[in-house]
């Protein structure tokens, strides 16, 4: 079997003009909504309590709202998680003055009504702890960035480095659009996720440039485009069967894994998809417009070594 | 050409088998036991303790699946939770206050594997249950004890060597001390700078007044957080052996807070309270002589407290002792009458103001308050019947049992440097946690399936070839975390998955090249060589970058996240392996050995 047997080259640099705005327009979109809406960021980042409680029965939300009301805590977010027998309280920061000894209180309340009600998890993160974890996550993003940057420049060229990392970064932002659109919650596993995508779709434009940079030796007297576009061309296959291989897996997680990694495995969908797009359709047209020349790879002194050759 | 030497096909073996065993632990799963800790350092785990355990199971009739004695404890394994939580009361019962009976899960795998070390992958918190503290201590309050303490002995010492002062006062993080002549002041300096190294002195005038303003030295105010900090991991690791946790995690984490995780304890309310007591304590005389003015006005030189029953006490504002001087305190009996009674271990310190205080105030009462986040509370206040010496105190009367214990617990819990507040706390329920552990096990299942029947329609044998030796990949990452006994969490188990997805992508990049190589005209047995070789590079460059983005979250990540960092790093160094090596061995074994190679099964 085998699903891409292409005889000519597809003419990727000559659409380079059409993928770039789109993805400039998509790029922009992404940023506008993380600018209007903002990303709305979980008890991780803002700090706050999340309980989350089993009931025997379907559980009758409004009387926990009004239970919890019953102990000043009326704007609590409280929705179902999962299935109509989970329930998940959210209290903000600035409602909680007991801190650590709310969820108890929470916990006794409920129990007054109803004696079976079961923890099932609990989360309080103080105010200290979620300023660090932003100044945390900020810093792996751009430890990452720098590593992948710097070995990209250690392996290829800084145009390859530089094309590779604004393209995924691009899938980056991209997500973070996504997640500011819909307002999913943006948790400390997304950010891991997130972070793992940009890892991931790396690979994807080290693949494609070690291509052309194994054209530009073999294919001598050729325009760079041509040389592009046969490198994504030779690699798509391979490029559309691995993504779609870490894709299933991705999605078993997606609708097997439950609540907890919903939005962690969300996250790594659009990542992957986007990953695709970005290597073949935004690092390539910018190595391109980088000025990528034969040049970069092939020293002088090769052209000596050459001419001993028979 | 495709044919690897005997060794390498030696290697891989010897790798996958030492796989498979360490993997192994994994399948028997858990079964409820008990640990038993000793819990005073002269007692040992030893051949004495195994017995009597014995002893007391056999009484009681219970028959453990397993008894075993290790370097710290002795372990029974029972085939319920019922007997589990009876073997727990029984042993309690025989064993007695010396010893923490605790609840754990031990692994049902066969003695052999055991004893090689092969032992299951260690669960946490969000996987097995449990509670997560972070807690902060409060450094400027650990600095102002100090500073306070600096000063009371400022005053003695000043007293002692005879100089005249007008007065020692303490703000934010100074200690003025006040003279009346430069001359005083000179000498007084010189007494101080003899005694008090960790003081930087400073001269001053304001007035008439000559000032000499002292400060800790920065060197000092390190000094002083770091032993507050060991003192509040002393003082939590003896308050959690009071829950009786099996594997607890006690950390200090930066310069200030502390972890602290207790697996498997549902009784988060319990926990919160023995390890959140900011207690400290001080014991005081009663105010005897005044009366408690109108509205609960205290009269001068004197508080008013509540006792644990409700009942209002007047005590008097001079502190003798404070909590830091009570080396222990256990519940115990009167030696006399057999009533319950607390005895109290004083330092030496101590023992000297607790001796000069009895003898003045035989007859009177004393109180011992318990200061929690800045509200006392009288925890006791017993008559003193006789002069107390050598710093070993005894509390009796009118209490029960439960009291003493509660009693005991609250004044050792007294030892706190300084106060402790949790920032933040993560519980997972245990059907949580067991909820957890099927659906990450049943995503990866589902998606090995899935991604195992896609490979074999597409490349055919070399389809086969890859998911046998994914299926070698996953067996290496599960025996290499158990190995390590690395923490695998929720996230981590995503991370098993998502390596797994990531891992295939090695075998796709040789299969398409082998393919192309074939389509570009090359024999079979030259395709599959330059496939590997060309396709090796790739792999190599495309993990790295990979391996950049598992680093960064180690570094920066923190619980579960780090989880997911390990899985993904040590997940990319088998996927290279398996990927590359088992794959090729594979290959080599089926196609590498015949001479005329006219046709692959790649699809």
């Amino acid at each position: 079997m085998e699903f891409f047997r292409i005889k000519k080259d597809i003419p990727f640099m000559s659409y380079g003009k059409v993928t770039t705005s789109i993805s400039l327009l998509t790029f922009l979109f992404a940023v506008f909504f993380l600018a209007t809406k903002g990303l709305n960021f979980g008890v991780d980042f803002t700090g706050g309590t999340v309980i989350e409680v089993h009931y025997s029965a379907p559980a009758d939300i409004n009387k926990v709202r009004q239970q919890l009301a019953g102990i000043n805590l009326q704007d609590a977010l409280v929705q179902n998680f999962g299935s109509s027998q989970d329930v998940l309280i959210q209290v903000p920061l600035k409602q909680n003055a007991m801190g650590a000894k709310l969820s108890e209180h929470v916990l006794d309340t409920l129990r007054r009504q109803d004696a079976n009600v079961e923890l099932r998890r609990v989360e309080f993160v103080g105010p200290q702890v979620g300023k660090d974890l932003v100044e945390n996550g900020a810093m792996a993003l751009l430890l990452v960035s720098l590593g992948i940057v710097g070995y990209l420049w250690l392996r290829f060229e800084w145009k390859f480095g530089l094309a590779a990392i604004i393209a995924n970064l691009h899938d980056v932002v991209i997500i973070l659009g996504c997640f500011a659109f819909f307002q999913w919650e943006f948790s400390l596993s997304v950010l891991a996720a997130v972070l793992a995508v940009l890892g991931y779709s790396v690979n994807e434009s080290v693949v494609v440039f070690d291509r052309i940079r194994e054209n530009f030796r073999k294919m001598r007297k050729t325009e760079v485009a041509v040389i592009i576009d046969n490198a994504i061309t030779r690699t798509m296959s391979r490029t559309i069967i691995t993504h779609g291989s870490t894709q299933l897996m991705v999605l078993a997680m997606l609708f097997l894994g439950g609540e907890t990694l919903h939005f962690f495995a969300l996250a790594l969908t659009i990542g992957i998809l986007f990953s695709i797009y970005s290597s073949v359709l935004v690092a390539s047209p910018l190595l391109m417009i980088f000025g990528v020349s034969r040049e970069d790879f092939i020293k002088p002194e090769k052209t000596e070594g050459e001419e001993v050759l028979p | 050409m495709n044919r690897y030497p005997l060794w390498k096909y030696f290697l891989i073996l010897i790798a996958v088998v030492a796989g498979l065993v360490y993997a192994l632990p994994n399948l028997y799963g858990e079964s409820p036991a008990v640990q038993v800790l000793p819990l005073r350092s002269h007692l040992k785990a030893d051949a004495g303790l195994l017995a009597r355990v014995d002893g007391a199971l056999q009484d009681a009739q219970l028959a453990p699946e397993v008894l075993a004695l290790d370097t710290t404890s002795v372990k029974a394994r029972f085939a319920d939770t019922d007997s589990q939580l009876k073997a727990k009361d029984v042993l309690q019962a025989a064993l007695g206050e010396d010893y923490v009976v605790a609840l754990n899960l031990l692994s049902r795998s066969p003695a052999w594997l055991t004893g090689m070390n092969a032992l299951p992958m260690y669960l946490g918190l969000d996987l097995r249950g449990g509670v997560h503290f972070l807690m902060q201590v409060d450094m400027k309050a650990a600095l102002d004890k100090a500073l306070e303490s600096n000063a009371s002995d400022i005053r003695s010492t000043l007293r002692e060597a005879k100089i005249a002062y007008a007065g020692v006062s303490r703000d934010s993080g100074t200690i003025t001390v006040k003279f009346r002549d430069a001359e005083t002041r000179g000498k007084g300096g010189d007494e101080l700078k003899k005694r008090f190294a960790g003081l930087e002195l400073q001269e001053r005038e304001a007035g008439r007044e000559f000032l000499l303003v002292a400060k800790l030295k920065l060197q000092e105010q390190l000094r002083i957080q770091d032993s507050a900090l060991q003192q509040n991991l002393v003082t939590l690791r003896n308050r959690v052996n009071e829950l009786g946790v099996a594997e607890p995690v006690i950390q200090q984490q930066g310069a200030d807070r502390v972890v602290v995780q207790l697996p498997g304890v549902q009784d988060t309310a319990r926990a919160k309270d023995i390890l959140g007591r900011t207690a400290t304590l001080e014991v005081r005389m009663v105010d005897d002589e005044h009366q408690i003015g109108a509205n609960g006005v205290a009269p001068f030189g004197a508080e008013v407290f509540r006792e644990r029953d409700g009942t209002q006490l007047l005590v008097k504002k001079s502190v003798i002792l404070t909590g830091e001087r009570i080396s222990d305190a256990q519940p115990g009996f009167d030696s006399r009458n057999n009533e319950p009674a607390v005895h109290i271990n004083l330092d030496a310190v101590g023992a000297r103001k607790f001796k000069e205080a009895t003898r003045e105030n035989v007859g009177k009462r004393m109180a011992i308050i318990l200061f929690e986040k800045g509200r006392g509370e009288v925890v006791t206040a017993p008559v003193i019947r006789e002069e107390i010496g050598g710093g070993r105190v005894q509390i009796s009367g009118q209490m029960n049992t439960t009291e003493a214990q509660n009693i005991a617990l609250l004044l050792r819990a007294g030892a706190l440097a300084a106060p402790m507040e949790i920032i933040e706390e993560r519980t997972i329920g245990p059907s949580l946690g067991a909820d957890n552990i099927q659906r990450g096990f049943n995503s990866t299942k589902i998606g090995f399936i899935m991604v195992a029947v896609f490979m074999i329609a597409y490349y055919l044998m070399f389809g086969t070839i890859s998911v046998l030796a994914l299926g070698a990949n996953l067996l290496l990452l599960i025996a290499l975390l158990s190995m390590l006994q690395a923490t695998l969490t929720l996230p981590g188990m995503a991370g098993i998955a998502l390596t797994l997805g990531m891992a295939i992508d090695a075998n796709v990049l040789i299969n398409e090249r082998i393919r192309e190589e074939l389509r570009n005209g090359l024999p079979p047995q030259m395709a599959i060589h330059t496939g590997y070789e060309n396709a090796f590079a790739t792999i190599l460059d495309s993990n790295i970058t990979t391996l950049i983005a598992g680093v960064a979250l180690f570094m920066f990540g923190s619980g579960p996240i780090k989880g997911f960092a390990v899985v993904l790093c040590l997940g990319i160094l088998t996927s290279m392996f398996s990927g590359v090596m088992v794959s090729r061995a594979m290959v080599n074994l089926i196609y590498g050995r015949r001479a005329r190679l006219n046709k692959v099964a790649i699809g």
